[in-house]
């Protein structure tokens, strides 16, 4: 299909506290973006593949976050839903440069 | 008063126990020393099994460890043989050239294994299957050889084959018998029993007599009497024990096939005693723990010097322990003139079931392929049940919780260790146990072979049964830790901890962040216990009270303005009307709770439209004072004696905003009428002529509970005095997430009044929840003015589309 990688720009390091997610969309896509205790960000759907409920909104423990509707648990690193629930989310790679926060699309 | 010396020899299961037995009635009476020939403190025998099956290891089977000797001031001469016994002088002497005096002398030597006296049994790689170095020796040889024969059929033989079988050896089990476990089982059961083990990939050979094992100075093989020839490099012989009684006769203790005891456990001699397998009682020797724990008992009250019951004998029942075989037998097992049986056979499923009657009771049953029944039966066989018993509990199918709920307070339940129903239900009560781990530590109840599991289970089950929900403050408060509310809470104010993550560090969390049940338990914990200093953990809010308004199921969120006791002015409902038109609110509701919410409204747009709406946050989302709905009151209403807007607007001012373990909601109505449905809140005022009424743990959710009437007062400031007591009391002590009507049940309603009721304790009560609300702050306005919290919480990140050629 010939589709180039885009880097977007979507934020800053110091703009994002921790351990808290940041609605982001770009163009159709809404993405829940992560800035993880361990320093790392992460960027997935912001769908729970359950319900729809919004996971940008859940508690983050670590590498997952617990979607706010029914408490379903998600990894942010792969998407996975983890038992004994089960389903995917997409998932989007996050580059950080100079202080900058990209999502790549 | 010098004490009496009481000797024992034998360092095995049987004579320990009695120690324990001893040592539990009159742990002062005696100095006690213990002779045993093992080189080990007293260890389980019958876990030998396991450990060969590589369920459990050596080093985790001892039942006494060195320091319960030292502990319980008892000298233990451990690898070291007591060789004569002077009875006339009482004085024993050991192969450790030692001599010692006793007052009173327990023999419990156990029993050897029977060698079978054929040519080539004193090879190398023939051993028995009795002790530790047995063990060890056969594992050793699994190690560099590939063929064992097993020699004997029956219980021990089996279990050997199965755990060389999962050392990796090839096994052969050779039976004199035409059928396995033919002491136990009946044909039908042994053949099944065959196939079974045969499909786990042991070879038999049955109906076979060994008569030699030959090699040179290994062994290398086995020959029967009809001339046919196995190889084989390691030999068990596991054809049956014979009671160790060559102390004894030597001495000059009457035997006949074991040392013969009476219904005291005591011999012909005075002052000396035998139990165990050594023990002969009335032509019987027993070869399993379970009998020998009831004889432990009685002798050990016989020498404490009580007047206890006397032994009369023992019902076997055996269980064989190999996985994936259930099999189970006890009591008489085969059918005669007089003896006829009940018999299921269902060949698809592989069970097979015999219950047998002598004289219309109950005798004996065999079990395989399904034992779920064979408590219920051995209790029967113990009690010699008329078989319509058995014909009644069969058919109507009890749950297993029933079937011990049927049973007596005397009944066994661990047969091993000889703990009855009655001894584990008041250790269950007494000492607040939740788990089978805490009753086998408290009450040896499978702590032997772990048969009886599942039946304490149940009575746990039974037990806590209906008050599970009072256990619950035993639970942890969630997967990441062991820990219950209580010792988290403990821990935070004795350890003064401050911060979630320090929490969880500190008190050994098995996650390292958290989950969404600990993560929002432990802020408001932390927040409760210091109000003043915690800074509270946004992180660790659910969103609702993240963001202050409620998440509604497509991610928009529905905003609730404040309006102190339902009451509000044209000038709030004019605001209220611009700001829907302004933000398309998609929907405008009245609520249950007196106030009007507005729908659907976006994450990014929430801080503007409080702005707007200039109104303090009504709090429909928070674990915290809902709301104080009142009805109309003395003012216009006919029946009316009291102002219940008034204190309705007051209850909810004073109480706004301060966190409790779950929502809050109050009411207040101005007669019995009723009309603000004070029944079914947590905290509900009735006003009557001349005084409040106060009612507490009402609910009218899913689990509608009418409220208790805690008080009645003359003045509305005793309301808010009592409230601000009861509140505070509930934010103090009740689990996170935890209903008033809930907590109000499992602490007890007159406990709560107790600590109400108390003047001194209100005021304290009243004093710290002060404190907490001392430092709060209106959540909207808090947000309006800072722009940071808005950037980090509300603001989305928006980016058109973007080109992609
Ligand atoms: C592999 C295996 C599996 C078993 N499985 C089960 C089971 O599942 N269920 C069950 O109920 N039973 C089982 N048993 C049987 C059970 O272990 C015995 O019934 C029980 O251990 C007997 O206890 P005891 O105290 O009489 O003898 P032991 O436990 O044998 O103790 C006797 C001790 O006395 C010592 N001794 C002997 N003579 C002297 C002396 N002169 N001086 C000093 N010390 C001496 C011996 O060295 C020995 O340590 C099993 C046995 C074995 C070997
Ligand atoms: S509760 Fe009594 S006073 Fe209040 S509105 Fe109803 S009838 Fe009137
Ligand atoms: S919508 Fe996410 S758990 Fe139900």
């Amino acid at each position: 299909m010939g589709k180039t990688l885009q880097k977007i720009k979507v934020s800053t390091v110091n703009e994002m506290p921790k351990n808290l997610g940041k609605t982001v969309t770009i163009g159709s896509h809404e993405i829940a973006l992560f800035h993880l205790a361990n320093g790392e960000f992460r960027a997935i759907e912001n769908r729970c593949p359950h319900k729809g409920g919004v996971l940008v909104e859940g508690i983050v423990s670590g590498d997952h976050v617990f979607c706010p509707m029914h408490d379903w648990k998600i990894s942010v690193v792969n998407g996975e839903v983890q038992k004994p629930d089960n389903g995917c989310v997409k998932t989007f790679n996050v580059a950080i440069e100079n202080g900058d926060v990209y999502i790549v699309l | 008063m010098t004490k009496q010396k009481l000797v024992l020899i034998g360092n095995g299961m049987a004579g320990v126990r009695c120690i324990e037995e001893i040592m539990k009635i009159q742990p002062e009476r005696y100095e006690v020393t213990i002779f045993g020939s093992e080189p080990h403190p007293n260890y389980n025998r019958i876990q030998l099994s396991n450990v060969l099956q590589g369920a459990t290891s050596i080093d985790d089977i001892t039942i006494n460890d060195w320091n319960w000797y030292k502990d319980n001031n008892i000298t233990l001469f451990s690898g070291e043989t007591v060789t004569n016994i002077d009875t006339i002088k009482q004085i024993i002497y050991s192969d450790g050239n030692r001599k010692v005096e006793y007052d009173q002398l327990i023999l419990a030597t156990g029993s050897i294994p029977f060698i079978l006296p054929i040519n080539g049994a004193d090879k190398k790689g023939v051993t028995a299957f009795r002790n530790i170095e047995d063990c060890e020796k056969m594992i050793e040889y699994s190690k560099n050889n590939k063929k064992a024969a097993v020699i004997g059929g029956g219980l021990l033989g089996l279990e050997a084959a199965r755990g060389l079988l999962n050392l990796g050896m090839q096994v052969d089990v050779i039976h004199l018998a035409e059928y396995l476990m033919d002491r136990q089982l009946d044909p039908t059961a042994g053949k099944m029993l065959q196939k079974e083990l045969e499909s786990q990939g042991m070879n038999f050979y049955l109906g076979k007599q060994t008569q030699e094992i030959f090699g040179e100075t290994d062994v290398k093989g086995l020959r029967f009497s009809d001339g046919e020839e196995i190889s084989a490099d390691l030999v068990v012989m596991a054809v049956g024990i014979k009671p160790n009684i060559q102390l004894a006769k030597n001495s000059g203790i009457p035997v006949n096939r074991g040392i013969i005891v009476n219904d005291y456990m005591e011999t012909g001699i005075p002052n000396i005693y035998a139990v165990g397998e050594c023990a002969e009682h009335r032509e019987m020797v027993y070869g399993l723990v379970a009998p020998l724990y009831e004889q432990g008992k009685v002798l050990a009250k016989r020498i404490c010097g009580l007047k206890g019951e006397a032994y009369e004998g023992s019902v076997l029942s055996t269980k064989l322990k190999v996985s994936g075989v259930d099999v189970f037998s006890a009591g008489e097992i085969f059918e005669d003139e007089k003896a006829k049986s009940i018999k299921e056979f269902n060949e698809w499923n592989g069970t097979y079931k015999k219950v047998m009657i002598r004289n219309g009771k109950i005798s004996g049953a065999v079990l395989f392929g399904d034992t779920k029944e064979s408590n219920n039966l051995l209790s029967m066989i113990n009690k010699n049940a008329e078989v319509s018993e058995y014909l009644i509990a069969g058919t109507s199918e009890e749950l297993s919780v029933s079937l011990v709920s049927a049973m007596s307070n005397e009944e066994i339940i661990c047969g091993c260790n000889g703990v009855t129903k009655g001894d584990i239900v008041s250790a269950i009560e007494s000492k607040g146990l939740t788990s089978i781990d805490e009753v086998k530590s408290c009450t040896n109840a499978s702590r032997s072979c772990g048969g009886c599991k599942p039946l304490v289970g149940d009575i746990l089950e039974l037990t806590l049964g209906d008050d599970f929900s009072k256990s619950n403050q035993k639970e942890s408060i969630c997967t990441c830790t062991t820990l219950t509310r209580d010792e988290v809470v403990a821990e935070i104010r004795e350890k003064n901890l401050t911060h979630t993550r320090e929490v969880m560090n500190v008190l050994g969390w098995n996650t390292s962040d958290g989950c969404s049940k600990c993560k929002p338990a432990l802020n408001y914990y932390l927040g409760m216990i210091h109000p003043v200093e915690y800074e509270d953990e946004k992180e660790s809010r659910y969103v609702n009270e993240r963001l202050h308004a409620n998440i509604q199921k497509d991610g928009t969120f529905s905003v609730v303005p404040r309006m102190y006791g339902g009451v509000t002015n044209p000038d709030q409902l004019r605001k209220i009307a611009n700001v829907a038109d302004k933000y398309n609110v998609k929907l405008l509701k009245v609520t249950g709770g007196q106030r009007i919410d507005l729908f659907g409204v976006e994450k990014d747009d929430l801080p503007s439209v409080w702005a707007d709406l200039d109104m303090p946050s009504g709090y429909a989302y928070g674990k915290t004072l809902r709301t104080v709905k009142t009805c109309v009151g003395e003012n216009f209403c006919r029946f009316g004696t009291q102002d219940s807007i008034g204190l309705g607007i007051a209850l909810e001012k004073k109480f706004e905003r301060v966190g409790t373990p779950h929502k809050v909601k109050m009411a207040v109505s101005a007669c019995p009428r009723n009309c603000a449905e004070s029944g079914i809140k947590d905290l509900g005022v009735v006003g009557v002529d001349g005084a409040w009424e106060i009612y507490i743990g009402g609910n009218g959710g899913t689990h509608l509970r009418a409220a208790e009437l805690l008080c009645k007062v003359k003045t509305s400031d005793e309301v808010i005095e009592i409230t601000g007591a009861y509140i505070q009391h509930y934010r103090e002590t009740a689990n996170y997430l935890e209903r008033t009507s809930v907590w109000v049940e499992r602490v007890g309603f007159d406990t709560i009044k107790a600590v109400i009721g108390d003047k001194q304790k209100r005021i304290e009560l009243n004093q710290r929840l002060n404190e907490a609300l001392s430092v709060l702050q209106e959540p909207w306005k808090e947000i309006i003015e800072s722009n940071a919290i808005q950037t980090d919480l509300f603001q989305k990140v928006k980016i058109p589309v973007i080109s992609n050629k």
